[in-house]
């Protein structure tokens, strides 16, 4: 018996609507966030993240409904992320059933807004996002750097050192993708997960790269992650969370069954 | 038709709660969060959740004076603790550099830190525990009924209950040192981990609860 390591599958959600063409063949409605979430309860889902892509402004509130919707039908954990820039933005979505927010930008140009939130709320409510890309070249000792807008904007802020002052300052888990490896079906950046999750005491999720199952697992295993993120394998029913879970016990990972 | 209150001191979030509730609960049945004493004297069960620090849950149920609520429906009708609901009702809390509680059961409550290796690098344990974990059950208890035996439960937690009294263990979760994860004693049980994020088996639990008698033996 001990702390199973969480498989979260993460949902991209453009006003109201999860984007990225979730193909479950038996779902009605792929774009409504509370069936698919349901499905993923269904199949084992440990927790789900939602990321809010809406751009406009406008649209705001509606995440706010989505979150409402899912948590009165959906009794795992619930993390919302995209666009989290004041205490009140956080409230109102555990108010609406959230049980973390990430924060990702407003932490950059703000640290201090971290240190406000996790006082306020409670640090396991804090995930802070880092978006970290390899700048090392050749025989240099690796070193990651933050990035911003998705991955455009440099900020030359070290991603290790980031992540030790986030969990100074409060944050309760770290979502830590690789912009080097996200979308590429590559597996994860195994180096940067393991240098992330060894240097801090609170929870890290590996995001960034999933391609196949045994990059689940080896995020894991090598990575020192305590929980795996994925979107796309899971969306285009390339396989299913029980498939994950089940190869992720076969090579000796507790997961929860 | 039944009443159940849902305990609203100010300390979090009591939606997803609420709702796991109704949707285990009689369609006649009523889930009522409330902060009136009376509105909870007058239902039939009462589930007292919570979360962050031990101070802040303790001051917060002086300024609601609602001390003497909890206690009395801890005393006499079917009682859920949650998470820091479980907390409070033991002695004293090591938060906050020492915190009284309500001391409705002998024992303490203590900082991981404190007693397993925690922080960053390999072979520690990171704080808070958060995640699924394996409750075993110590002792047969109607609201364990139809959930097996070592099920997972959710968990985010960085203090844990240490009881004076052996007797009160009804369930039990590893994490660098084995503690307790469940407590029951007659009409009262209290859970460290969140049923109302916990899927099917939290489902269950609280399923057991909304029909639970209060007696704590099978019948």
């Amino acid at each position: 018996m001990s702390l199973a390591k969480r498989i979260i599958p993460c949902l991209d959600v453009d006003a109201g609507r999860v984007v990225k063409g979730v193909q479950f063949v038996d779902i009605r409605d792929a774009g409504d966030p509370v069936e698919v979430a349901k499905r993923y309860d269904d199949e084992g889902a440990d927790e789900i993240t939602f990321l809010d892509i809406t751009a406009s402004s406008d649209n705001r509130n509606t995440m706010v409904h989505v979150v409402e919707q899912v948590a009165a039908q959906v009794f795992i954990p619930l993390t919302v992320g995209g666009g989290i820039r004041t205490v009140k933005d956080i409230r109102t979505l555990l108010n609406a059933g959230a049980d973390k927010v990430a924060i990702n930008t407003a932490a950059v140009f703000n640290p201090e807004f971290v240190c406000e939130a996790s006082a306020r709320t409670g640090a396991q409510c804090i995930v802070v996002a880092i978006d970290a890309k390899r700048v090392s070249t050749g025989n240099e000792a690796p070193r990651w750097e933050l990035f911003t807008h998705g991955g455009r904007k440099p900020t030359g802020l070290e991603a290790i050192a980031w992540a030790k002052k986030m969990e100074a300052f409060g944050a309760g888990e770290i979502l830590l993708t690789s912009m080097d490896c996200d979308g590429m079906k590559t597996g994860f950046d195994l180096e940067l997960t393991r240098a992330v999750s060894e240097a801090v005491g609170i929870p890290v999720i590996a995001s960034g790269g999933v391609g196949t199952l045994e990059h689940l697992a080896e995020g894991v295993s090598l990575g020192c992650a305590d929980a795996v993120l994925a979107a796309s394998i899971f969306h285009f029913g390339e396989y299913t969370i029980g498939q994950a879970k089940a190869y992720m016990a076969s090579k000796g990972i507790v997961v929860r069954t | 038709m039944q009443k159940i209150a849902i305990i609203d001191y100010g300390i979090g979030n009591l939606y997803s709660v609420s709702k796991a509730l109704e949707q285990v609960a009689g369609p006649q049945d009523r889930v009522i969060t409330t902060s009136r004493p009376e509105a909870i004297a007058s239902c039939d069960r009462v589930v007292f959740p919570g979360q962050g620090a031990a101070k802040d849950c303790m001051q917060a149920l002086r300024t609601h004076g609602l001390e003497e609520t909890v206690m009395e429906a801890a005393r006499n009708k079917p009682f859920l603790g949650i998470c820091m609901g479980m907390q409070v009702l033991m002695t004293k809390s090591e938060e906050n550099q020492g915190t009284g509680c309500l001391a409705f059961y002998e024992g303490d409550v203590k900082y991981f830190g404190n007693h397993v290796s925690v922080g960053a690098g390999e072979d520690r344990y990171k704080v808070p525990h958060m995640g699924w974990n394996a409750v075993r059950q110590d002792q047969a208890h109607p609201l364990w009924a139809g959930i097996d035996q070592g099920s997972y439960f959710y968990f985010v937690h960085s203090y844990f209950v240490h009881c004076t009294d052996p007797a009160l263990v009804a369930g039990t979760t590893e994490y660098g040192l084995p503690f307790t994860s469940a407590i029951a004693k007659d009409n009262v049980f209290a859970l460290q981990c969140h049923p109302e994020k916990s899927a099917a088996s939290g489902l269950r639990l609280l399923q057991n609860f909304v029909h639970w008698d209060g007696e704590s033996r099978i019948h």
